[in-house]
């Protein structure tokens, strides 16, 4: 229930992030859960996974603009996110948790000169 | 008994080694931070357990981690790193406006009498600096906004500020350096900056002798005379006595005067360490011989060091932050390789064994002398 009065659903989604973030988040497990209000989008599960790991902020999307930093990747249900609206709801199966969000780091990228 | 710490950023997390004064054992712990690029790390010296690491990767972006117990743990503190208004173009490589666009830290320099202060010199070039131990940033804008910043245009490595240089006896005096905008100074605390590049001679740009445009790599100054300031530039070996207002050729008879890194000893001001590169083409020493050059007297005459090193076919390069001395009495001096050693000499270069020689590249080098 919202201050206004207004009934907003949530339910438990699940994140599998990339290695290197688990270890900056120090999360144990391959998975994180969180409680996130309907309509689950992408926007929203980071919204929550900075709340929790505020060091995470700035790592998937950038400071200031919000967007999608460049080599991450968002994928669910097997299909690419990454260039869908960061506020397009997610499919049901995210959203109920049965299926989690996964971010990824692209298979590119990398090494630039010093 | 003193003992000694070196920090080590590389390409692929950072180390820290440990010795006692002796510095002929040493301890390796890490990696910290694995798989990140690790551009810099330095301690405080007001509180030499206060560490500060600059974690960086083409995905992820940037991170700042601090610790407080000598690199013992780590936490990471505040990466959002703003411009101070809108913050307009500098030049792209081929001479175009481009944004100014956040990429990462290249050095943490903490402050010399708050351990809670400490600054951030980043790509695209700008001074930022945190009163509160990392949690938050704030851009110095007066550098980024001096004049001549539309006229910066980057290095092969980037638009990057690359060296913080603070004035152990003027807390209002700061130097910087930017590849390839060239060196600045404020005499007011950050506030306003003046370009300090008078005498740099640079064959690459469309006014050899313009005031901004000189891709500097690196500067070092003993703290004893703040006045006196070594650079090493693209190439040319340089010195000023004027506190950079002007500067004069001390190559001498390097063998070559492209190089990245310079430092003067710790209790000797005009003893200088270089480490010549064959070429801005050709990035590794010359003649497949790993060399520290030493000049005595301040620039110009130079000797090879090169008792411990290798001195046949090794092609590594020593990047600009990847030299540091102690300052215990026989001063000591350290640099890492692209190879991935760190090579350390206890009695000011005069013999050289690595302390640890597989690591991966390395991007820096500091040391802190511990009481």
């Amino acid at each position: 229930m919202t201050a206004g009065g207004e009934c907003v659903s949530s339910s438990e989604i699940r994140v599998a992030l990339p290695h290197h973030l688990r270890t900056l988040a120090k999360i144990e497990g391959a998975e994180v859960r969180l409680e996130v209000a309907a309509p689950v989008t992408v926007q929203r599960i980071l919204d929550a996974l900075e709340l929790r790991y505020p060091m995470l902020a700035g790592t998937i999307r950038e400071h200031g603009t919000g967007k999608r930093r460049a080599y991450m990747r968002i994928f669910a249900c097997e299909e690419d996110w990454s260039h869908e609206p960061m506020d397009a709801a997610l499919p049901e199966a995210v959203a109920a948790g049965r299926e989690p969000l996964l971010i990824l780091g692209a298979i590119a990228g990398g090494w630039e000169s010093q | 008994m003193s003992s000694v710490r070196v920090l080590v950023g590389t390409r692929k997390g950072a180390f820290i080694l440990n010795s006692d004064g002796k510095r002929n054992d040493w301890t390796v712990s890490g990696p910290f931070f694995a798989g990140w690029e690790i551009y810099h790390l330095k301690g405080s010296t007001v509180d030499p357990n206060r560490l500060y690491a600059s974690q960086s990767s083409s995905w992820s972006g940037q991170v700042v981690q601090r610790s407080d117990d000598g690199g013992v743990t780590w936490n990471p503190v505040g990466n959002k790193f703003a411009y101070a208004g809108v913050p307009g173009t500098h030049q792209w490589y081929d001479g175009t406006p481009h944004p100014w666009e956040f990429k990462r830290v290249w050095h943490m320099e903490p402050s010399l009498t708050d351990a809670d202060t400490v600054y951030a010199g980043v790509e695209d070039a700008a001074l930022f600096k945190s009163s509160d131990g990392g949690a938050t940033w704030e851009e110095l804008k007066g550098l980024r906004e001096h004049g001549t910043g539309p006229h910066w245009q980057p290095g092969a490595g980037g638009l990057c500020l690359h060296t913080v240089i603070l004035d152990p006896s003027n807390a209002k005096r700061m130097y910087i350096a930017i590849s390839a905008a060239g060196a600045f100074r404020t005499d007011d605390g950050g506030e306003t900056w003046k370009p300090i590049n008078k005498g740099l001679v640079s064959k690459y740009i469309p006014d050899p002798m313009a005031e901004v445009g000189h891709c500097v790599h690196h500067v070092a100054m003993n703290p004893s005379r703040p006045d006196v300031l070594f650079m090493q530039k693209h190439w040319d070996v340089m010195r000023s006595d004027n506190a950079g207002d002007s500067w004069h050729e001390v190559s001498g008879n390097l063998p070559t005067d492209f190089g990245f890194v310079i430092d003067v000893h710790a209790h000797e001001p005009e003893t200088v360490f270089v480490v010549p590169i064959k070429s801005d083409a050709e990035h590794f020493v010359p003649e497949g011989k790993l060399r520290v050059f030493r000049s005595k007297t301040g620039g110009n005459e130079w000797e090879a060091l090169e008792k411990g090193l290798p001195q046949k076919d090794c092609y590594v390069n020593v990047l600009r932050d990847a030299m540091a001395v102690d300052s215990l009495e026989k001063c000591g001096v350290y640099f890492g390789t692209s190879g991935g050693q760190v090579y350390a000499s206890a009695d000011a270069g005069d013999n050289w064994a690595p302390i640890v020689r597989d690591l991966p590249g390395v991007l820096s080098v500091e040391v802190q002398t511990l009481k």
